[in-house]
C-alpha cells in the first residue's frame, strides 16, 4: 500500500462521460505539470468513477478544500497547478455557476445539483478510485459482507432485507427480500445468483456508472445475497458495449479474489462464492430475466413463459436469484446501517433512494440519486436546473421504452413505484427524459415503439406482429396520412399486446403510446384530423420555415446549415427560405443566433 | 402427485398437479385452438392463440404453458379471451400470403382451419394490413422447400429438429418483425447438415415447409407414349394413403392402391417390398460374413436415406459399419432398368421409374451421382404419399370404392418380412428371420421390438448370441452411435430409421400426424405380415427366381454392381 502522505488530492473523473469529453488528456497534462513543479510527492492524482454531473464534465475536484472544477480543458491544467496547487488561489473561472444567478460555487456540496440528492448507491462514485480495493475497504467496504457472513444467519440477512423494504431497481419493483426468500427456500444443492447489468434503455446509464465508479459495492451486495440464498456461484451479465465497466469489474473481482473476499472459505466461514462475468451481445431483450439466463447458457436470448420462476428453475435449471446492479448496490448499506436506516428514507411502499439518468431538454444532464417520494418538480427544476433555453416543460418520460410520458399536471407528484404506475408510467430502471414544448408526443411514442419493435425477440405473435402494426399506424399519422379510427385502433392494439404478450418487454411495449394518447390525445387528433403537428416536428406535417426580415442580421448561418439549399441571400442582407424546397427540418432555426426563424 | 380441482367454463375439472390448463380443458372435451403447441415437443408459449381468461386474477394466460392451479377459475370463451385469440390470429394473417388456393397445405393448414373456425374475414385482416415479409424461397434442393413468407414462427420445426432429431438444422434468426426461421448462415437447406427427413414438413402447421413436388414430372412421363412408366410402392404406403380419402389410419388398402396406379396410367405396378426382400438377402449375407469375420460390427442398416445422409455428416468415421446394400428403392430402380428391361425386351432408356414413398429423403437419394448403376439415372421420380393422393384426387378416382387389384408379378411379389420394413424394428426382424434360418435352419419367433425410440434384444443363433438394437428418430440414433464411436457398443446389428416410428411416420405421409395415428399405421402393417402366406424373404419365389435367372447368388459380382453402394463424408454445417 502507498504510505506517502499527500497535502492535496486531485480527483479526476474517469467515468465514461468525462472520458469522452477528454479527462484522460487532463490527467496526462496534470502529471506533466506536477512533475514540472516537483509536486509529484505532494499532490496525488486519483481517478474516480462518475460524479453524475456529466453535463459539466470533465470534472476535477481538489481536496482538502473540495473545490469543484468543471468543463476543464488540458490548457486549464497549468493554471490550476500554478494558481491553486502552488499558491492556494482558487481558479474562479472554472467553478460551477448556477444557471439562474450566475454565481460561482466553489464546493460541490453547495451546488443545487447535489444538494437535494441522497447518495447511497452512488456514495462512493467520484470519491474513490474504483480500481483500488483498498480505497473501498478504507471507507468501510466489505464490512457488511463480513458482518452478514460471520454474525448473521442467512435467514437473518433475508429478514433484514425484507424489513428494509428494498424493491427491485431494475424496473418491476418486486420486493427483494421476498425474492431472496423464494430462492433460499427452493430445493436444490446448487443455486446461482445473477446480477443483471444488461442496461439497455435509451439514455440510461445508471448501472454503467455504478459498475464503473464503485464495482466493489456491487460485488459485496452479491456476496451477501449469495450467502443469504445459499448460492456458491454467480454471474454478472453485462453488456459488451460497456468496456470500461467490464474492465473495472474484472479488476475488482481479481482484487477481491486476491483478498479472499471471493473464492473459497470467505471470512473463514466455510462459505464459498465464485463470481463470473458474462458479456452480453447487446440485445435489449436479454434484460428480461429468462432471456438473460438463456443467453448465459449459450442459447438465443428469448424469454420463456413463467412459471417456473427462476427461483425454482433458473440458470441450468437450478434455483436462481436475479437482481439488478442498483438493487445489489443497496444491500451493503442495509446490512451495515440496518434496515431502519434504509426504510426511514422514502415513501410507505417504496423505501430508500433511486438513481435516475436525467437527460433530454434539461440543463443539468447527469446521474442523480434521490430519496423516493421526491417530486418530479424537485428533480427537474431544483436538481436538473430546469429546461434548456428557458423553454416550457411539456412532459417527462420515465421507465424507458416500457414507461410512459408524464405531463406537467403531475410535476408535484411524489414519485415512487406505485405513483408512477398510477399515472401510466413506471419506475423502470431509472431513465428520465425531459421534453419541452418543441417535442411532438406522437413522434416520441413512435421513437420508443420503433425501439421495442426492433428489439423484440420475435417469439410471440402480439409483440412481433402487433408492435409492427402499431408502428406502421404511428408512421402514417406522423406522415400526415393518419386515418379516421387510427387512434382507437392504436389503443385497441396496445391493450391487446399488454394482455397477451409473453414477456415484460412485450407487455410494456405499448406504454409510451398509451400514456401519450392518455395525456396528449389532442396532439394525435391534430395529426390525424387537421393534418398538423402542433410541435412542428413531424416533417410530413410541418409548415415551411420563414425568416423574419426585421430580425435577421444576415449572418448566413441558416443558409450554411440548410441541408437542401432552400435558403438564399447575401451576407449582411436579409435571407429568405424557398417554401417549396424547405423540408421543415428546423436546422436553420436551431442555428439562428437571433431567433429570426420560425415555422410559418 | 396430488389431484387438484379447477373450473373451466363452469365445469369442475379434476387433474393431476402439473397439468396445464390446455391439457385439463382437453380432458373434459373443451377444445382450445393452438398453433405453436405440439404434444411431442417442449412447451413454447409463443403464438398466444390458446389464451384463456383467468377469472380470479383477471388476466389472460396462454393455456398451453400455464399450469392448472387448485381453485383456479378459467374461461375459454369470455369475450376478452375470444377477442384476444382472434386478434392474434388476425395478426398472423396480416403477415401471411393471401395464397391459400395455391398452397400445398390448402385443406390441411392449421392456420386456415383456425381462421375459419374463428370466423375471420378478409376485412378483419385488411384493417391491419401493412408490410408483409417478402423473402426469397429456399427451393433449390431436391427434397424440401421452404417459404419463409408463410412461416408463422411457431418454432415447431425448430424444436422438432433439435429435440427429436438432434440435428438443429433450423433455428431462429434476426429480431422483431425481421425474425425468421433460418439455416446456419442462411444457406439453402439442401447445403447444410440436414437429413432431408422432412419431419419439419410434417410438423409445420402451415405451408412453410413442404416436399418438392414431382407431380408434373410424373404426369409428363405418363402422357409421353414413348415412355414405359414403372412404379414401385413402399411398404408403408398401403397402410397410410387411405387417410387421404377419409379412411381410418392403419386401414390396409393395398389392392386399391394398385388399382389407382393402373388407372393413373402406370405401365407396370410393382412393390418396393420385392426389393425389401432382396435387401434382406444382400444385407443378411453381408451380416453373416461380418459375423463370421467379426469385422465392422455392429452392422448398421442402410435402407433409410435420411439416416444415411445424417451419418455422412455426423458420423463419417462409422461409415464402414453401414451396410453397403442399397435401399430397396434404389435396388428396385437399378433392376427395373436391367433385369426387368431384359425380361420384357425393353430399351432401358425408355423406362421411367417412379417410386411412391412415405419419405422426402428418398427424393434426395435418387439424385445421388453414384446411383446410376443401370447405366441411367436409376430412379427418375419420387412421389410422397401426399403427392400420389393429390394425383388420385385430381383425376377424380373414387379411391375407397375401387376394386382391389394385384401387383404385377415379376417385381411385385413380397413376403411379410418386407412389409414390416415400413415400421421401426421391422428391418431388424426381417433380417434376423433370414439370417437365423440360413445359419441354423431354425425359424425365428417374433422379436417384438415395438415402437420405443430405442430398444434392444438378443437372439441366439446357433451357439452365438446376437445383440440387436433399433433406434428411430435421429437423436435416439445418436445415443447408439456414440457408443459405437467410443468402442463401447455391445451390439452386432443396429437398425436406424430417421423418422420417429419409422416410415409410417415418414416425412411424406398424410397430415396431420400424431403418435396414435402412427401406432395404428404400424399395426396395419403388422396385420399384413401376420396374414401373409410367406413371411421370410428368402422364401419369396420371385427372389429365388431373380437369383436363379439373373444375379446368381447374394453378394455375387452382379449383385455388387447393381445392389451395393458406397458413402462419403459430408461437411457438418
Amino acid at each position: 500500500m502507498d504510505q506517502t502522505i499527500y497535502r492535496s488530492h486531485v480527483l479526476i473523473c474517469t467515468g465514461t462521460g468525462c472520458v469522452s469529453s477528454g479527462s484522460r488528456d487532463i490527467k496526462v497534462k496534470l502529471e506533466d505539470e506536477l512533475a514540472k513543479y516537483d509536486l509529484t510527492n505532494e499532490v496525488k492524482i486519483v481517478e474516480t468513477g462518475c460524479h453524475g454531473f456529466c453535463e459539466k464534465g470533465p470534472i476535477m475536484i481538489v481536496y482538502p478544500e473540495g473545490v469543484f472544477y468543471c468543463q476543464v480543458k488540458p490548457e486549464d491544467v497549468e493554471e490550476i497547478v500554478e494558481e491553486h496547487l502552488l499558491k492556494g488561489r482558487i481558479v474562479d473561472r472554472l467553478l460551477f455557476k448556477e444557471p439562474l444567478t450566475e454565481e460561482s460555487i466553489p464546493s460541490y456540496k453547495q451546488i443545487d445539483f447535489y444538494k437535494k440528492q441522497k447518495r447511497i448507491v452512488l456514495s462512493n462514485c467520484g470519491r474513490i478510485d474504483p480500481e483500488n480495493i483498498d480505497e473501498y475497504i478504507a471507507i468501510g467496504g466489505y464490512e457488511a459482507a463480513g458482518k452478514a457472513i460471520t454474525e448473521m444467519t442467512p435467514q437473518e440477512v433475508i429478514d433484514e432485507v425484507k424489513e428494509s423494504g428494498l424493491r427491485g431497481r431494475g424496473g418491476g419493483g418486486f420486493p427483494t427480500g421476498l425474492k431472496w426468500q423464494f430462492t433460499h427456500d427452493a430445493e436444490g444443492d446448487k443455486k446461482y445468483i445473477i446480477c443483471n447489468a444488461d442496461e439497455g434503455d435509451p439514455g440510461a446509464f445508471m448501472d454503467r456508472s455504478v459498475l464503473e465508479g464503485d464495482p466493489h459495492r456491487v460485488i459485496e451486495g452479491m456476496i451477501i445475497a449469495a450467502y443469504a440464498i445459499g448460492a456458491d456461484e454467480g454471474y454478472v451479465y453485462v453488456r459488451a458495449e460497456y468496456p470500461l465497466a467490464i474492465k473495472r469489474l474484472e479488476k475488482a473481482i481479481a482484487q477481491a479474489e486476491e483478498y479472499g473476499l471471493l473464492g473459497e472459505d470467505l471470512f473463514g466461514s466455510g462459505f464459498n462464492f465464485k463470481l463470473h462475468i458474462k458479456k452480453g451481445a447487446g440485445a435489449f431483450v436479454c434484460g428480461e430475466e429468462t432471456a438473460l439466463m438463456a443467453s448465459i447458457e449459450g442459447k438465443r436470448g428469448m424469454p420463456r413463459p413463467r412459471p417456473p420462476y427462476p427461483a425454482q428453475k433458473g440458470l441450468w435449471g437450478k434455483p436462481t436469484n436475479i437482481n439488478n446492479v442498483e438493487t445489489y448496490a443497496n444491500v451493503p448499506y442495509i446490512i451495515k446501517e440496518g434496515a431502519k436506516a434504509f426504510n426511514s428514507i422514502g415513501t410507505e411502499n417504496s423505501k430508500g433512494t433511486k438513481v435516475f439518468a436525467l437527460t433530454g431538454k434539461i440543463n443539468n444532464t447527469g446521474l442523480v440519486e434521490v430519496p423516493m417520494g421526491i417530486t418530479l418538480r424537485e428533480i427537474i427544476f431544483d436538481i436538473g436546473g430546469g429546461l434548456t433555453k428557458g423553454k416550457k416543460f411539456k412532459a417527462v418520460q420515465t421507465g424507458g421504452p416500457s414507461g410512459g410520458c408524464i405531463p406537467a399536471e403531475y410535476l408535484d407528484l411524489p414519485i415512487d413505484y406505485d405513483s408512477l404506475k398510477e399515472v401510466g408510467a413506471m419506475m423502470g430502471s431509472g431513465g428520465m427524459v425531459v421534453m419541452d414544448e418543441g417535442t411532438c408526443m406522437v413522434d416520441v411514442a413512435r421513437f420508443f415503439l420503433n425501439f421495442t419493435q426492433s428489439e423484440s425477440c420475435g417469439k410471440c405473435t402480439p409483440c412481433r406482429e402487433g408492435t409492427k402494426r402499431m408502428l406502421e399506424i404511428l408512421n402514417r399519422i406522423c406522415a400526415g396520412e393518419g386515418k379516421e379510427g387510427d387512434i382507437d385502433l392504436l389503443e385497441n392494439l396496445a391493450h391487446h399486446i399488454k394482455d397477451t404478450a409473453l414477456c415484460g418487454l412485450g407487455q410494456t411495449a405499448p406504454n409510451p403510446v398509451l400514456s401519450t394518447i392518455r395525456y396528449f390525445r389532442d396532439e394525435y387528433e391534430a395529426h390525424v384530423q387537421d393534418k398538423k403537428c402542433p410541435a412542428g416536428v413531424c416533417q410530413g406535417l410541418a409548415a415551411a420555415y420563414v425568416i423574419d426580415e426585421a430580425v435577421c442580421v444576415g449572418c448566413g448561418m441558416c443558409a450554411k446549415n440548410c441541408p437542401v439549399d432552400a435558403i438564399s441571400g447575401k451576407p449582411k442582407e436579409s435571407y429568405r427560405i424557398d417554401p417549396d424546397l424547405c423540408i421543415s427540418c428546423g436546422a436553420c432555426a436551431e442555428k439562428c443566433p437571433v431567433d429570426a426563424i420560425s415555422q410559418g | 402427485m396430488s389431484k387438484i380441482s379447477l373450473t373451466i367454463d363452469d365445469q369442475i375439472v379434476q387433474v393431476e398437479e402439473g397439468t396445464t390448463i390446455l391439457e385439463a380443458a382437453r380432458e373434459v372435451g373443451i377444445e382450445i385452438p393452438t398453433l405453436c403447441y405440439h404434444p411431442d415437443l417442449s412447451l413454447h408459449g409463443a403464438c398466444r392463440v390458446c389464451v384463456v381468461e383467468d377469472l380470479e386474477k383477471n388476466i389472460l394466460v396462454a393455456s398451453c404453458v400455464t399450469p392448472a392451479v387448485d381453485g383456479m377459475r378459467i374461461s375459454t370463451r369470455s369475450a376478452r379471451a375470444r377477442r384476444a385469440r382472434r386478434r392474434n390470429v388476425i395478426l398472423l394473417l396480416a403477415n401471411h400470403p393471401n395464397d391459400c388456393l395455391g398452397c400445398d397445405r390448402n385443406g390441411t393448414c392449421e392456420l386456415q382451419k383456425i381462421a375459419y373456425s374463428l370466423g375471420i374475414r378478409r376485412e378483419d385482416v385488411d384493417l391491419l394490413a401493412g408490410e408483409r415479409r417478402n423473402l426469397p424461397l429456399d427451393d433449390i434442393g431436391p427434397a424440401l422447400k421452404r417459404d419463409p413468407n408463410k412461416c408463422i414462427l411457431c418454432g415447431r420445426c425448430v424444436r422438432l429438429c433439435e429435440e427429436i432429431q438432434g440435428v438443429s438444422a433450423l433455428q431462429f434468426s434476426n429480431r422483431g418483425f425481421d425474425s425468421i426461421v433460418s439455416t446456419a448462415f442462411g444457406l439453402p437447406q439442401s447445403e447444410i447438415n440436414c437429413a432431408n427427413c422432412g419431419q419439419c414438413a410434417t410438423i409445420c402447421p402451415v405451408g412453410a415447409i413442404t416436399e418438392v413436388s414431382e407431380i408434373n414430372k410424373v404426369w409428363d412421363a405418363l402422357e409421353d407414349d414413348s415412355k414405359h412408366v414403372v412404379v414401385q410402392t413402399a411398404p408403408a404406403i398401403q397402410a397410410t394413403i387411405g387417410e387421404e380419402f377419409g379412411l381410418e389410419p392403419g386401414t390396409v388398402v393395398t389392392g386399391k392402391l394398385v388399382a389407382a396406379l393402373r388407372k393413373l396410367g402406370f405401365d407396370r405396378v410393382f412393390s418396393t417390398e420385392f426389393t425389401a426382400d432382396l435387401t434382406i438377402m444382400e444385407e443378411g449375407h453381408e451380416f453373416l460374413e461380418r459375423l463370421q469375420e467379426n469385422k465392422n460390427l455392429p452392422q448398421i442398416t442402410s435402407c433409410c436415406p435420411g439416416w444415411v445422409k445424417y451419418a455422412e455428416h455426423n458420423y463419417p468415421d462409422l461409415l464402414d459399419h453401414v451396410s453397403s446394400a442399397k435401399s430397396p428403392q434404389q435396388m428396385f430402380s437399378a433392376l427395373a432398368k436391367t433385369y426387368y428391361a431384359e425380361k420384357e425386351g425393353l430399351d432401358p432408356e425408355k423406362i421411367f421409374t417412379v417410386s411412391i414413398m412415405p419419405c422426402t429423403a428418398k427424393k434426395f437419394e435418387k439424385e445421388r451421382e453414384e446411383l446410376r448403376d443401370s447405366g441411367y439415372k436409376d430412379t427418375d421420380a419420387v412421389l410422397t404419399t401426399r403427392e400420389l393422393a393429390r394425383m388420385i384426387k385430381e383425376v377424380g378416382l373414387d379411391f375407397v370404392n375401387l376394386e382391389d387389384e394385384e401387383y404385377d408379378e415379376l417385381m411385385g411379389k413380397s413376403t411379410g418380412a418386407a412389409t414390416i420394413f415400413g415400421t421401426t424394428g421391422g428391418v431388424a426382424e426381417a433380417a434376423v428371420r433370414t439370417v437365423k434360418e440360413k445359419l441354423t435352419g431354425e425359424p425365428l419367433e417374433r422379436l417384438n421390438l415395438g415402437f420405443r425410440g430405442v430398444n434392444e434384444t438378443k437372439v441366439e443363433i446357433g451357439d452365438r448370441v446376437v445383440n440387436i438394437a433399433i433406434a428411430n428418430g435421429l437423436k435416439n440414433a445418436a445415443k447408439l452411435l456414440d457408443e459405437v464411436r467410443a468402442g463401447k457398443s455391445k451390439y452386432d446389428f443396429i437398425e436406424i430409421m430417421a423418422c420417429p416410428h419409422g416410415c409410417v411416420g415418414g416425412g411424406g405421409q398424410p397430415l396431420p400426424m400424431s403418435k396414435e395415428k402412427k401406432d395404428k399405421r404400424a399395426q396395419g402393417l403388422a396385420n399384413i405380415d401376420k396374414n401373409k402366406y410367406i413371411r421370410k424373404s428368402h422364401e419369396n419365389p420371385m427372389i429365388i427366381k431373380l437369383y436363379e435367372d439373373y444375379l446368381g447368388e447374394p453378394l455375387s459380382e452382379k449383385s455388387h454392381k447393381l445392389l451395393h453402394t458406397s458413402y462419403k463424408k459430408r461437411a457438418k454445417n
